[in-house]
């Protein structure tokens, strides 16, 4: 029976539907890109999930860290831009607390999407309003620790959180760049949306369409 | 000996930017170049730099690394973060120029300096003058 739970079926189908999401929005992330960076993030991010997909659909999964870890190895060696090892650290960081676990509720979820923050602002060294994709995992991750301490569901919880991420990605609009190839632009930079920030959005979407069932 | 590993967003660049700085210091030095995504696309892959790091590790007393650009970075650092701690103990990231950088780091290291030596001088490539007036 579906206990609203993330167990290894959900992670899979989550990681299914981020590719989905991804190869849908490759035209738009790669004119996002294009703005403000080197027009490789649709194409690089729809390589990496493809991969990932690939790798998670051929293994047999007793626990959901190992879902993630393997997503994460498969990123960092196939996104070939910065997103590759930022999303790769993220969701290493997040498999450690999601070792051995069959299944996670919203307070583990949100400790691991914890740690996967940590891990890419700890390589990154990117801040808040740097305009990069911790604008929006950021107000996310707050959103899901708040959920699961108000005793909410998964679903709600990143239902909220999936409303704060598209908040933050949209607050990158006026930001200048501070990291990245975007930073480059200096002034220029404003006026874009963050592809980064979008992508993060679009991760946790998926996340949220795959409890659907 | 300390090698250096040249990474760049192109395979071309990285090889080229090795071949530059070989003819430097001659056959004793150690400088390898990784570039490109897994495809061989414009790109950097972790896996590729980690692989490179295991084979010059197993050669070299330590490795001073020269990215090129934000994301080649990145994944030197997460290439690293695969590597056992005695290993990773024995690489450093070098935040320089990457051709002088390379350059002046070969030269340094087949005079047999130590890993931090090597690193300090790659980075001293920053006030190198081209022009003067």
């Amino acid at each position: 029976m579906d206990n609203g739970k993330l167990d290894v079926t959900k992670a899979i189908e989550a990681v299914k539907r981020i590719k989905d999401i991804v190869d849908a929005n490759k035209e738009y992330l790669t004119e996002l890109d294009s703005a403000i960076g080197d027009a490789d993030h649709g194409i690089n991010m729809s390589r990496g999930f493809a991969k990932a997909l690939e790798k998670v659909k051929s293994n047999e999964y007793n626990d959901i860290g190992s879902v993630f870890k393997d997503v994460a190895i498969t990123l960092m060696s196939t996104v070939g831009g910065a997103a590759g090892p930022l999303y790769g650290t993220f969701f290493m960081k997040a498999s450690m607390k999601l070792a051995a676990q069959k299944e996670a509720d919203l307070s583990l979820l949100a400790q691991a999407f914890r740690e996967g923050l940590q891990g890419v602002v700890a390589l990154g060294k990117a801040q808040l309003s740097d305009k990069t994709m911790v604008d929006a995992l950021t107000p996310a991750v707050e959103a899901l620790e708040s959920a699961a301490k108000d005793g909410l569901t998964l679903k709600q919880g990143l239902e909220k959180a999936l409303a704060m991420a598209e908040k933050g990605m949209k607050d990158t609009i006026p930001m200048v760049a501070r990291k990245g190839r975007a930073s480059y632009l200096g002034e220029r930079s404003a006026g874009h949306q963050d592809p980064g920030a979008t992508s993060s959005y679009l991760i946790l979407k998926a996340f949220y369409d795959a409890l659907e069932g | 000996m300390i090698g250096i590993l040249v990474v760049c967003h192109s395979f071309k660049a990285s090889s080229g930017i090795a071949e530059i700085a070989l003819q430097m210091a001659g056959e004793k030095a150690r400088v390898v170049g990784v570039g490109g995504n897994e495809e061989g696309g414009i790109g950097t892959s972790t896996g590729k730099i980690y692989e490179a790091l295991l084979d010059l590790l197993d050669e070299c007393d330590g490795i001073v690394i020269l990215p090129d650009l934000g994301s080649a970075v990145l994944s030197a650092k997460a290439a690293l973060d695969f590597l056992e701690e005695e290993q990773k103990s024995r690489v450093l990231i070098a935040d320089a120029p990457v051709l002088e950088g390379a350059v002046m780091a070969v030269v340094e290291a087949s005079t047999g300096s130590s890993l931090e030596k090597v690193k300090q001088v790659a980075e001293e490539a920053h006030s190198l003058k081209k022009l003067r007036v």
